[in-house]
């Protein structure tokens, strides 16, 4: 396809450098179409080439649009506009730095192998679903009898054998998470109780004025978001490999009533895993979590970590009624870390904090450890996490604000 | 008229607005080019007034579409007036000549129309286009963004009983968001992208200086080395400027001529608007800010 002529500088040169930068800036991650180059080229035309310092901030203002992407930036302008050649030699050794783990890691084997060593180190390795795989599946479902999958629910993960975890994960990632929408201010046509003015007045003008009845609109509801906390340490490690399999059924399913499910990983620091939680193979998108959250099977700093999040994503994903749910045993390494702080801050931020806590597995649980008495009173609902079945309760939780689950059990528990 | 980006930085600085050159560049651009700008920063940080900044260093008219969930066309685009419409059709009723046809065309004309926003913009002004607001995009839904993906690319609107009403002449747009959640980049795209951040100390003195003129130097140079180490804090909302700006105007009226730690402790909730970040700084932790931002103040 042939471009519409631009009206350069007379050296013509300056069009391909700018080019060639886009294509620098997009190797460093940054998404930049066509378009942009274009936009680009027009802008510097625009603003006149007399300072680097314009020069600089127009091409930010057309390549970059999102503030983390300031620094890649910088750094390569200054790179590339003191001599192209050089940086391309410094992208081979700045590129696995700036591009994280969007890079397909299918790429190093050596990577991937450390990736699944990290997160099923224990599991024998599963067949892979594959799309063409599905017949083959439901019969292995269908060959499940039905006492065994009702023994598989009750189940702890910890107690599961490989078969058996091999199996829960099948079943974990059939099930959903049913929730009720939110109302939102957007309405629809439908019988309600408000009245539909734009309607009726549409229905009287064919009618040559005359109006029959008053047409009504209903409020149009939103599916809400949903927000996971997953606890990675050393002593959650069986619950938290369930947890993301069910975190990543909930996520991909089509209608399964959740707006964007965002997932977050914490043991020693706080990882952002949602984006690999959109590869729709279950392994590798674990495998991709586990490569990029560095500290699995560590310790923990809960306290550290929600702060963290406090800091820097509550208002950027609880801004829309988003549902939190925190899956952590509360047992903090880190006394003293502001982890009653933290999670009141938390609980204050979201519409709801649910807490799953696999400990709940024993009887004669008691809120003893200082982690669980700080953050218990601040969350809305307190459950089991272990099994199967806890998980499929956590549904009725989400839906019903005033299910408490054990809090108010825990609390008195608590205070005797 | 803004021909250069040196033109843009005084013209705005006469309007009070104090602004770096990356700023500077964008806004120019932005005109030069006929694009949208797209400002993303903290909250308190001076997008909203760069807008009247411009709106009123050129002459234009400001109009402002406030965004909230739930936004539709009806209240940011155009509405209907259907109360009129109705007496209308009773008045043509009890007149007795009420024809199907001639009603039509009398209840869907610009008298009947209710003007939003975004319709407002697409008119042609006296003074030139105005300067369209669009704040705090990021509360709205992703439905709203790709309506305004459409409106912004063409700046037209559509009324199916009217036809397409065209900007004559674009306006400026100016989008703000407070990044509560990301806005599709599609949007984005479309538009020139700045990332407001907190002003450094030197020209939050100047913002300061501008705005408030009579506060004495002394005290506002301590005001904003004590906001600037206040930022350096671990708090879960950092000060603005307008928190800054507001502040120094809570210690004018309050006669103060130095900071201390009780008039501080006293004045705290223009700063701070947490209850967590105004408990973290009580006590002897507001003499250590200050002593900290003394000791700056010094080495400047």
């Amino acid at each position: 396809m042939d471009l519409p002529p631009l009206e350069l500088p007379e050296d013509g040169k300056l069009a391909h450098n700018i080019t060639h930068f886009a294509r620098a800036l997009r190797k460093a991650g940054l998404s930049i179409g066509t378009g942009r180059v274009l936009d680009a080229i027009a802008a510097v035309q625009a603003a006149g080439f007399s300072e680097r310092e314009d020069f600089f901030y127009t091409l930010q203002a057309c390549f970059v649009s999102r503030p983390e992407h300031r620094t890649v930036f910088a750094q390569t302008f200054r790179l590339f506009w003191r001599d192209p050649k050089y940086l391309d030699h410094m992208m081979a050794l700045l590129a696995p730095m700036v591009r994280g783990v969007q890079e397909d890691r299918a790429a190093k084997p050596a990577e991937k192998r450390a990736a699944e060593a990290l997160l099923d180190g224990i599991d024998a390795p599963e067949p892979k679903p594959q799309e063409e795989d599905d017949a083959v599946e439901i019969d292995l479902d269908a060959s499940l009898s039905t006492s065994v999958q009702e023994r598989l629910r009750t189940l702890d993960f910890e107690q599961m054998s490989t078969d058996e975890v091999a199996q829960a994960k099948r079943i974990l990632s059939t099930l959903s998470l049913p929730i009720k929408p939110l109302k939102t201010r957007r309405t629809a046509l439908g019988k309600g109780r408000i009245p539909d003015l734009r309607q009726t007045m549409r229905e009287a003008n064919q009618r040559g004025g005359e109006i029959r009845a008053i047409a009504t609109k209903v409020h149009r509801t939103r599916p809400p978001n949903l927000v996971v906390l997953c606890d990675i340490s050393g002593s959650m490690s069986a619950y938290s490999r369930a947890a993301l399999h069910f975190v990543h059924s909930v996520a991909n399913q089509k209608d399964a009533g959740w707006g964007n499910v965002h997932a977050f990983t914490f043991g020693t620091q706080l990882t952002n895993i949602t984006r690999h939680l959109r590869t729709r193979d279950v392994d590798a998108a674990l495998a991709a979590a586990g490569a990029q959250a560095q500290d699995w099977e560590g310790g923990t700093r809960i306290g550290a970590c929600i702060t963290a999040f406090n800091h820097d994503w509550s208002r950027r994903v609880l801004g829309q009624g988003a549902c939190v749910v925190l899956i952590t045993d509360g047992l903090d390494r880190d006394e003293g870390g502001g982890l009653a702080k933290a999670t009141e801050r938390l609980g204050l931020s979201a519409r709801q904090l649910i807490w799953l806590n696999p400990l709940m597995r024993w009887d004669n649980f008691a809120p003893k450890a200082h982690g669980i008495r700080a953050m218990l009173p601040h969350v809305t609902s307190f459950r089991a996490g272990h099994n199967i079945a806890s998980l499929q309760g956590l549904a009725a939780a989400i839906c019903d604000p005033r299910d408490g689950g054990d809090k108010a059990r825990m609390i008195a528990m608590m205070r005797s | 008229m803004m021909q250069t980006i040196d033109d843009v930085q005084t013209d705005l600085a006469t309007q009070g607005y104090v602004c770096g050159r990356a700023l500077a560049t964008v806004v120019f651009l932005s005109q030069k080019l006929g694009r949208p700008l797209f400002l993303e920063g903290e909250a308190g940080t001076g997008k909203t007034e760069i807008a009247k900044a411009i709106a009123a260093s050129l002459g234009r008219k400001l109009i402002r579409l406030q965004c909230y969930e739930g936004l539709d066309v009806a209240s940011a685009v155009y509405e209907w007036n259907f109360a009129e419409q109705m007496i209308a059709i009773r008045t043509a009723e009890a007149a007795g000549g009420a024809d199907r046809g001639a009603l039509k065309s009398e209840l869907f004309t610009e008298d009947y129309l209710i003007e939003r926003p975004l319709l407002q913009a697409m008119r042609p002004q006296t003074g030139g286009a105005p300067v369209l607001l669009i704040d705090e995009v990021d509360r709205t839904d992703e439905p709203f963004e790709a309506f305004l993906l459409e409106a912004l690319s063409d700046f037209q609107v559509t009324i199916p009983e009217l036809g397409t009403i065209k900007a004559p002449e674009p306006p400026i747009v100016i989008l703000t968001s407070n990044r509560t959640r990301e806005v599709h980049d599609a949007l984005k795209r479309r538009c020139l992208y700045h990332w407001v951040d907190y002003p450094t100390f030197d020209r939050e003195m100047e913002i300061l200086e501008a705005q408030v003129p009579s506060v004495q130097r002394a005290l506002s140079l301590e005001v904003v080395a004590f906001v600037q180490a206040l930022r350096r804090e671990d708090l879960f909302k950092k000060p603005g400027v307008a928190e800054t700006i507001d502040w120094a105007k809570c210690l004018l009226a309050l006669d103060a001529i130095a900071l201390s730690p009780e008039v501080i402790s006293d004045t705290l909730g223009a700063i701070l608007k947490y209850q967590d970040d105004i408990q973290a700084l009580q006590g002897s932790e507001a003499k250590r800010i200050l002593d900290a931002a003394r000791a700056d103040l010094d080495t400047i």
